[in-house]
């Protein structure tokens, strides 16, 4: 039950990252949730060669502490919960995670175009890589199934099919197999599975699975009907699931477990849901959060309550970057460099990197090299989420659908130095079209707001209205098929003290208006040759805009955006364009 | 901040966990002596199942099975040893397809577990078996010498280091293996040509240790038939100086060559002590050292590895620590002052130093 202010309770959040753990504290301020301050150590995981995450979190709630001066562990190392009379302590604790490498995961359904299909939007919800898929049209003989199972040894098994009131016996059969492969398998090593299909077969799952699965978890039907996709119980099912196998994988899990009153919740998951409460809060506003992290990319998009969450490990900058090559080129990565760089140092910073994910690029080279990977992951990622939306939010061209909102997140994207080069990382990797504003989410709160709204749904209203997001800039990219060179828009800013100023803004072209942090302004758009500004072809109108120290932008470059391809004009206009936004 | 920890150490005792992939049966006992290619514990892998649709065979309803069986669950059975059969002057058999052990029966079925291969645990490193861990693997303690790297090839192997390296920043000469060095441990310069692979596989060495790999060759690398030590990491890099110094003046000696990496998403290997790949250089004391430190904390005085694409391979000593510093292309993080070897002092975020040691 979600607590109210009148508690004015305080609350410790504990992000548990691939490679960074980050302890961030709020409290109550002249009766308002305020984001009080943060403090963060490296991840304490196999992967550091510690092998406890719990280390870890210690670490950075000491250094919360030593920012804050306010002791919030005893002297042996203990979280003080609740807070003590002498103002020791915090009141509660909530976990997110995304340490951990992606869960092996196989795919069971009856039609590959309806439930696995379904079934397979929902494993990309969290960090899986899906070891194979079982469904009705599978050629292999039943022995072959049962080999290939065993051998793949998946950690987890997500299965669906059949709609509620349909035909059993199909959907029986690949169970039994299943089953069978599962009994089959070392006790040790035998799989969690979900069971999100035709709901009067939910009793003989449970007595065909219960006792082989590690852990078995039934849910309503992600296809009730042939035409409804119902993934939203099945994927908070899929999310406290993910912490159980983590569990498994990592004993300590249960220590945070217990100190976070059972609030732990995979980071994705955590922020999908802030992002949805924020798009609601707006009124069906939709938007778009980006994270860039050593685990995952994760692009949370939220249509009012609709909310799209796609997972992608393969384009995380840690670990999983040897296997970058297999989504993508070297030169895809190096075309959005600034500087003329052999392939081989491009090459060789992506397997250093995957060796060392904590690595922080130690000159301006390696820091253009790692933007331009985050380009590409970022681009990849986004192209293949849109690929996977409903029909109905698609554009032509396989653009970006309309974001009012855009929210970045992600060490990368937030330790750049300038302002400019984390609003072109975000433009030229999202594309995104019409009228946008970007914000940074420049502390990675909003997975622990997401889990914050668990046990307090006042806190992460508060602390974001209080000003947690630092606004970016609000962005126009006009969509047009004119050619390089031609006007596509004409823009008028008129500032609340009266000033004006006029602009006609090429193809091609990159354009600031200058407005400082704080004013607003009214801005007429008006779109030349049936250009779309994101008001409709040919629509002119205005809008109200916030300053910010990158003014307003108009991207006119195009979308999709090219790149020249030949290297010297291609540096030529990125170092333009990263003059133009200060980077 | 704590500091992660690369041990270079010319003498220390180790304690390193040996895992076979499945459960199976320790040989070696607690205390015992034992040798690199001791076979310390066994297991049968990659075995097979075979489902048998018994009542389709005998044409016969699913529930009627059990009364035509005549094997049981657990029972060892040869190639086509009767499985089931109906009674009568046209009854029907169905002999087993292969030998194997019966692991389950129901649903009309059985299913045979055929075929596997045995599994040999090997110790790996001279020592003494201090542990146990189930029927899983075992701990070995043992004393010597460790140089750690940053990847392996996933295999492990025991010889004589032998030394094709002048200087620590050369690229491996293949012309250079030949059939003397057949059966040897070969330190060897950057691995820029798939030729040095080739002539390691025709000459039958037994490990190579590298500074780094072109990584246009770790397909290659993977497949190789013997461990490749890689210590500092991926594009041409020179040896660190601690790591040279301490191989080279080693060789002929009897190594122990670790490439196995972590399977950092098994579960089981969080009982792997040995986080990194490395080389071992059994040394006989007549006291056993300490073991190395675990955790660490940057402090100035300390000799650290500086992990700069630009700076490979170098080696320095932290002179004081710069919270929040802004490192020269802007970005802000915790820093630390080096000295580096050649008298050069760099700015370097904590996250991109390693503790010697």
């Amino acid at each position: 039950m979600p607590a109210s202010l009148v508690d004015g309770n305080s609350l410790l959040a504990v992000d548990v990252g691939a490679v960074t753990t980050r302890a961030a504290y709020f409290d109550v301020v002249e009766g308002q949730y305020r984001f009080i301050g943060m403090g963060q150590s490296p991840t304490t995981n196999h992967a550091s060669g510690m092998r406890n995450l719990v280390l870890g979190v210690q670490l950075a709630v000491e250094n919360l502490q030593n920012l804050l001066g306010k002791p919030f562990m005893d002297e042996e190392g203990r979280l003080l919960i609740p807070s003590q009379p002498d103002g020791s302590g915090v009141d509660g604790m909530v976990v997110t995670l995304s340490a951990g490498t992606p869960i092996k995961t196989l795919l069971v359904g009856l039609l590959p175009d309806v439930s696995l299909h379904s079934v397979e939007k929902l494993a990309n919800t969290t960090y899986t890589r899906i070891v194979d898929s079982l469904s009705l049209n599978d050629p292999r003989r039943l022995d072959e199934q049962v080999n290939t199972i065993i051998r793949q040894s998946p950690e987890l098994i997500l299965i669906a099919g059949g709609v509620d009131g349909g035909a059993t016996h199909s959907i029986n059969n690949i169970i039994e197999t299943i089953g069978l492969a599962a009994y089959l398998m070392p006790d040790g090593q035998r799989p969690a599975m979900l069971y999100a299909g035709n709901r009067a077969l939910a009793g003989a799952i449970h007595n065909t699975l219960g006792k082989i699965a590690s852990e078995l978890v039934i849910c309503p039907n992600v296809r009730p009907t042939l035409e409804v996709e119902a993934l939203g119980p099945a994927q908070r099912e899929l999310a406290k699931l993910t912490i159980n196998i983590r569990q498994r994988q990592m004993s300590e899990i249960d220590e945070l477990r217990i100190l976070s009153g059972g609030v732990i919740l995979p980071t994705p998951y955590a922020q999908g849901r802030i992002v949805r409460f924020l798009s609601v809060d707006g009124e069906n506003k939709h938007i778009l959060s980006v994270d860039i992290g050593a685990s995952a990319v994760s692009l949370a998009a939220a249509f009012g309550e609709d909310l799209h969450l796609n997972v992608f490990p393969q384009f995380g900058v840690g670990e999983a970057l040897t296997g970058l090559l297999k989504y993508t080129t070297i030169d895809d990565i190096a075309r959005w460099l600034p500087i003329e760089t052999p392939l081989e140092t491009v090459r060789d910073y992506l397997y250093q990197k995957s060796l060392y994910p904590h690595y922080l690029p130690a000159t301006r080279e390696e820091l253009l090299i790692e933007q331009a990977l985050a380009r590409q992951n970022i681009l990849l990622a986004t192209q293949t989420m849109v690929s996977r939306l409903p029909g109905r939010y698609r554009r032509t061209l396989g653009l970006l659908p309309s974001f009012e909102l855009i929210l970045a997140s992600g060490s990368v994207i937030t330790n750049a130095p300038a302002l400019g080069q984390k609003l072109l990382m975000l433009l030229d990797a999202l594309q995104p079209a019409g009228i946008t504003t970007l914000a940074l989410d420049q502390n990675n709160l909003l997975p622990m707001l997401g889990a914050a709204a668990e046990v307090n749904n006042l806190l992460p209203i508060q602390v974001i209205e209080s000003g947690a997001l630092a606004y970016l800039a609000t962005v126009i990219s006009p969509i047009s098929n004119s050619s390089y060179g031609t006007p596509i828009v004409r823009a008028k800013l008129i500032r609340e003290d009266g000033t004006t100023m006029t602009s006609e803004v090429n193809m091609g072209n990159l354009q600031i208006l200058p407005l400082e942090s704080g004013q607003t302004a009214r801005l007429e758009l008006r779109p030349l040759r049936n250009a779309d500004v994101g008001l409709g072809p040919g629509r002119a109108g205005a809008v109200d805009v916030i300053g910010s120290s990158l003014g307003v932008v108009i991207d006119a470059r195009g979308r999709p955006l090219k790149l020249p391809s030949n290297t010297t004009d291609r540096v030529k206009l990125l170092k333009k364009w990263l003059k133009t936004v200060g980077g | 901040m704590f500091a992660p920890l690369i041990h270079i150490l010319p003498l220390a005792t180790i304690m390193r966990t040996r895992l076979m992939p499945v459960e199976g049966k320790i040989i070696i006992g607690i205390g015992q002596k034992v040798n690199p290619t001791d076979v310390v514990a066994e297991a049968i892998v990659g075995r097979k199942h075979l489902v048998i649709d018994i009542a389709q065979k005998l044409n016969v309803a699913q529930r009627d099975v059990p009364k035509f069986l005549r094997v049981k669950k657990g029972q060892q059975i040869a190639k086509n040893d009767v499985l089931a059969e109906t009674p009568g002057l046209f009854g029907k058999e169905v002999p087993a397809p292969a030998a194997g052990t019966v692991v389950a029966t129901g649903g009309g079925k059985i299913v045979i577990e055929t075929g596997g291969a045995v599994f040999e645990l090997r110790a790996g490193i001279p020592g003494i078996v201090a542990q146990t861990i189930g029927g899983r693997g075992v701990v070995i303690r043992a004393t010597g010498g460790v140089v750690q790297g940053v990847w392996g090839n996933g295999k492990l192997d025991f010889g004589t280091m032998h030394s094709l390296m002048e200087t620590p920043d050369e690229i491996f000469d293949p012309g250079r293996i030949d059939v003397s060095l057949r059966g040897t441990i070969l330190l060897g310069g950057h691995l820029e040509s798939p030729k040095v692979l080739q002539n390691a596989v025709e000459m039958s060495v037994r490990g190579l240790i590298v500074p780094s790999i072109n990584p246009a060759l770790l397909q290659s690398a993977l497949q190789a038939p013997f461990p490749i030590l890689v210590l500092e990491g991926f594009g041409r890099r020179p040896m660190n100086p601690s790591a040279y110094k301490l191989l080279s003046t080693n060789v002929k000696r009897d190594v122990s060559l670790n490439a196995e990496m972590p399977t950092r998403s098994n579960p089981s290997s969080r009982q792997e002590a040995s986080v990194r790949p490395e080389v071992f250089i059994p040394l006989p004391v007549s006291q056993e050292p300490p073991e190395p430190r675990q955790v660490e904390t940057f402090a100035p005085g300390q000799v650290v590895r500086v992990m700069f694409l630009s700076k490979p391979g170098r080696q320095g000593t932290i002179l004081n620590l710069r919270p929040m510093a802004t490192l020269p292309n802007g970005i802000q993080a915790n820093a630390a002052e080096v000295r580096l070897e050649n008298g050069e002092q760099i700015l370097s975020p904590l996250t991109n130093l390693e503790v010697v040691g």
